[in-house]
């Protein structure tokens, strides 16, 4: 048994210099291409990259009653998702835990792509019940490419005029070398950033098409590595790292509500932009829990403290750690006054090289949770388990005004001089 | 107080004098930087010189700067960026390479085809390395201590220093006084066969002084230019967005956000001096500030024979300065290019032009290149240090289009028989036909030339001799003798006046280390 390729594999696979993939949902992903992760990270940092995130989940859902089944099962009000507009959301069971995450595209008035990390057709059939919906499995019908980073406007726009005016969230369909395309201006680095979606037989020609418009700008694709590194700045979590999904869970302490993992963005201050008439599932026990407030965490940033960490390193005759790489276990989190109460846990924790510091994404007690609040990072030293001090923030830690914004960000710095 | 008058001013808009600056307006003073020039930046610049290609005219890489100095002063959210040098090539004469990179194990197959025993040398070369670095380091980032004084805080910082040394093993200290006095041959031959691999290496032994690869005294300048760092990697070099003038808009910024005032196209005439202490400056059209603290960013030459009377100061000093040595040796040559160069060996690739293109093929290349210079002529065949920084920042040129930098090694500041200004062209030609011997076709590919030799050095970024680290990296010129021994303190015999140039401890690259610590020396004293 092989795993797939994803329709972009065949070129892909030509720019891989490293041979390195790793499986998933059942496709070859590469892991990086170039030598260096790190080089892949700051093209997308400093000009722009293209990832392949073709192995998501892809369901239609269309009828007439497609909005209405939706609003039913997905957290956010999907309502206020209009034909043009995108919307990344989580869906809930009946008890309020967070099954999964996703995007919603909305193609057209009764025509929604959803796109997710785990298989969920089964799930999502049994809930249609006797609206009038259809759910079509899609998944390998089309390639998706995410086109990320400052220059990814402009790069796209040499081929689809339309991208120029996107909205953050928008969507629109367009057309690259004759072959119809979807792009909207979604993304998972936290940068400037657009995917496309291609259906599989034109994916090579539109790749070809895209790879040729970044020529010469230092546009590059990059793996899920350097992806890794992104979406930790970006604040983004990732499922079976910030959290598991509550479906295959033994115990509630490995289930989350939206708002324990940070999205109490997507509820609304006491639940307002729930939506009113919307019935959907894990409703009652949400409202409940925004009512009674109990919540049992808070999903935050991390700014470790430098001059400790440092300290801390050079006191053991060491060379300071900075790697990018993020650790892939919880690191304990400590609070009290004699710091040995256990108040959290760091779910990511990396060194950023665009912030110059070590940071975590990390789940606090809710008393931790405003910014500024003081906790103890466990990390290992000569193989002692020792804390360095660390400074709560919202989330995300990274968050240049380019990703949502209209105008053309310069270059942060603005080096041509004018006089000699 | 009066529109011109400041707690603190400060002499020179270069990266120190900024630094400076920054760390003084942090701490409360009302600072005033004065820039001879349009902008500030000094030898740490990027420039327009020809439509649509942004050079570092001058100074066009980071790796020295002290890493707490972008969390002090919050360099981040000014918009610091140093990006990833992912390579660093070496070409050969007869088309071969070694490619360095950041997979430890592709560069053990690339030193490999040069040398099998090359390859775990290197390992055990980094590890050494290493050690004497850790040594090395503390020294690196503190103020020099005061060895002349019975003051018991001197004699306590000189306690600290020995404590540093007596802190290392017999061999790492034995390495550590043979990079300090030895030559950078000698401690390669220790460990490698191949010449490629040696002076691959060794190219950071002469950079920006005057000796070859043999000379005694290399060591010291190899372990400088080593003891740098990028998130975290040791002797790890990057560019900063925008280039090194990117870097010092950042600081300008960062200064400012403190509240500093920074005055550009305003040249210091001379520092205002009464009965021996310093109360402000006087611009070259008249204009007085006055303040109790300046700062001098120059060099040491020009900060006690030209900003003050040297009759105001002890005649040990005078001495002192009169014989530290300058003798710039470094050029650059500047090219804006329709495309990358092509290397016949990896043709089609773009890989290997993500760093410093490193031309000098073995130690006999480097060291014959400075005996040209010895005998006061610059190299027929040149040392360059190649960066294409467009590669890795593409808005430093247009789409498809290339600028590249080249440091070029030995180009003397005094020349036989000639003089700059009429070698100018002609020097420029003789490393064009350098980089044409490795890379065919290059002369077709140059849209611009800028020619920058260490007259313009000298006239342009206003450095002495146009030393690059304003006075070389010799022992006798370093740490507690760096600019004169007695006077490395920061302070100077006039009261209030100070100096933060490179040409104090610890010494030139882009370090930010003289400025951050002449204001600590300065709010010291404030408080005293």
């Amino acid at each position: 048994m092989l795993m797939k390729t994803t329709p972009f594999h065949p070129r892909l696979n030509e720019l891989n210099q490293t041979g390195l993939y790793g499986h998933w949902a059942g496709y070859l992903s590469a892991l990086r291409y170039d030598l260096a992760a790190k080089h892949e990270y700051f093209a997308v940092r400093n000009s722009a990259g293209y990832f392949d995130t073709s192995p998501l989940y892809k369901y239609r859902i269309t009828g007439p009653d497609a909005e209405l089944f939706l609003a039913g099962v997905m957290t956010r009000d999907v309502r206020r998702c209009r034909p043009g507009q995108a919307m990344y959301t989580v869906w809930c069971d009946d008890a309020g835990y967070v099954l999964e995450d996703g995007v919603v595209f909305r193609e057209a008035e009764d025509d929604w792509l959803l796109t997710a990390a785990d298989p969920n057709l089964g799930y999502l059939e049994d809930l249609v019940g006797r609206l009038r919906v259809s759910i079509e499995d899609v998944s390998a019908d089309y390639g998706m490419l995410a086109v990320q980073g400052p220059r990814s406007r402009e790069i796209l726009a040499a081929l689809a005029p339309e991208v120029s005016d996107l909205p953050f969230f928008g969507l629109t369909p367009a057309k690259v070398g004759g072959a119809p395309v979807v792009i909207s201006r979604t993304g998972y680095t936290g940068d400037l950033g657009y995917e496309v979606r291609v259906e599989a037989d034109d994916a090579l020609g539109v790749l070809d098409k895209i790879i040729q418009a970044g020529d010469g700008q230092g546009f590059r694709p990059f793996g899920e590595e350097a992806l890794l590194m992104l979406r930790i700045e970006a604040g983004l979590s990732l499922i079976n790292v910030e959290f598991s999904s509550a479906r295959y869970a033994f115990t509630d302490a490995e289930r989350f509500t939206p708002k324990e993992l940070g999205f109490g963005w997507m509820l609304g201050k006491n639940g307002a932009t729930l939506g009113d008439e919307r019935p959907f599932i894990g409703r009652r026990a949400i409202e409940r829990e925004l009512r009674d407030g109990t919540s049992r965490w808070a999903t935050v940033g991390l700014w470790i403290d430098w001059e400790a960490y440092r300290d801390l390193h050079l006191e053991h005759g060491l060379i300071v750690p900075k790697d990018e790489n993020p650790v892939p276990w919880e690191s304990m989190l400590y609070g009290g006054p004699d710091r040995d109460e256990r108040v959290g846990y760091a779910t990511s924790f990396m060194y950023s090289p665009v912030l110059q510091r070590h940071i975590a994404m990390a789940r606090v007690l809710p008393e931790y949770a405003a910014k500024g609040s003081t906790v103890h990072l466990e990390i290992t030293v000569d193989h002692e388990y020792l804390s360095v001090p660390a400074t709560t923030d919202r989330l995300p830690l990274f968050n240049p005004a380019r990703k949502t914004g209209s105008a053309r960000e310069l270059a942060p710095i603005s080096m041509r001089m004018e006089q000699r | 107080m009066t529109a011109n008058t400041y707690d603190a001013i400060v002499v020179g808009g270069g990266h120190n004098g900024l630094t400076n600056a920054a760390y003084l307006a942090k701490s409360g003073l009302n600072v005033l930087v004065l820039e001879r020039r349009g902008f500030v930046g000094g030898a740490a610049i990027t420039e327009e010189l020809h439509p649509g290609f942004s050079f570092t005219t001058f100074s066009y890489a980071l790796s020295l700067l002290r890493p707490e100095i972008i969390h002090e002063l919050d360099l981040v959210e000014h918009g610091f960026m140093p990006l990833l040098m992912p390579t660093a090539f070496s070409p050969m004469e007869n088309g071969d390479y070694l490619l360095m990179t950041e997979d430890e194990q592709f560069n053990d197959l690339e030193i490999a085809r040069h040398s099998k025993r090359d390859v775990d040398a290197y390992h055990r070369w980094g590890h050494d390395l290493d050690r004497v670095i850790q040594v090395a380091k503390p020294l690196f980032d503190a103020a020099p201590p005061d060895i002349f004084s019975d003051d018991p805080a001197d004699q306590a910082d000189v306690a600290w220093m020995m404590k540093q040394l007596r802190g290392a093993d017999k061999k790492t200290l034995h390495d550590l006084v043979r990079f300090l006095t030895g030559s950078c041959a000698d401690l390669l031959d220790d460990y490698f066969e191949s010449d490629i691999v040696k002076s691959s290496i060794a190219s950071s032994s002469i950079i920006g002084n005057k000796v070859g690869p043999m000379s005694q005294g290399s060591g010291l300048v190899l372990l400088y230019h080593l003891i740098g760092e990028q998130d975290g990697h040791h002797g790890v070099w990057g560019f900063h967005k925008g280039g090194n003038g990117g870097f010092t808009q950042v600081l300008q910024r960062a200064a400012e956000a403190y509240g500093a005032t920074v005055r550009v196209e305003s040249p210091v005439d001379h520092v205002i001096t009464k009965d021996n202490r310093a109360t402000g400056v006087v611009l070259d059209d008249g204009t007085e500030y006055s303040a109790p603290i300046v700062v001098s960013a120059l060099d040491p030459r020009r900060t006690f024979t030209e900003l003050v009377d040297p009759r105001e100061l002890p005649s040990d000093l005078n001495e002192a300065i009169s014989r530290y040595r300058f003798q710039g040796t470094s050029a650059k040559v500047n090219f804006a290019l329709d495309d990358l160069p092509v290397f016949p060996a990896l043709k089609g690739r773009i890989d290997h032009f993500g760093g410093f293109v490193n031309i000098g093929e073995s130690l006999e290349y480097l060291e014959r290149a400075y005996d040209d210079a010895k005998y006061g002529w610059y190299s027929q065949k040149p040392f360059i240090d190649g960066a294409i920084q467009s590669v890795v920042d593409p808005d430093m040129a247009p789409p498809g289009k290339h600028v590249m930098s080249c440091f070029i090694q030995y180009a003397p500041y005094e020349l036989k028989g000639s003089d700059w200004d009429t070698e100018r062209q002609s020097f420029g030609d003789t490393v064009q036909a350098v980089l044409e011997t490795h890379f065919p076709g290059f002369g077709d590919l140059v849209l611009h030339r800028e020619v920058v030799t260490p007259l313009d050095i000298e006239r342009v970024a206003g450095l002495t001799e146009g030393n690059i680290f304003l006075g070389e990296f010799l022992a006798p010129q370093m740490y507690f003798m760096r600019p004169a021994p007695g006077y490395a303190r920061y302070n100077t015999p006039i009261e209030g006046y100070y100096q933060c140039g490179s040409g104090t401890h610890p010494g030139g690259c882009v370090s930010g280390g003289p400025g951050k610590l002449a204001a600590m020396r300065i709010l010291a004293d404030k408080v005293r």
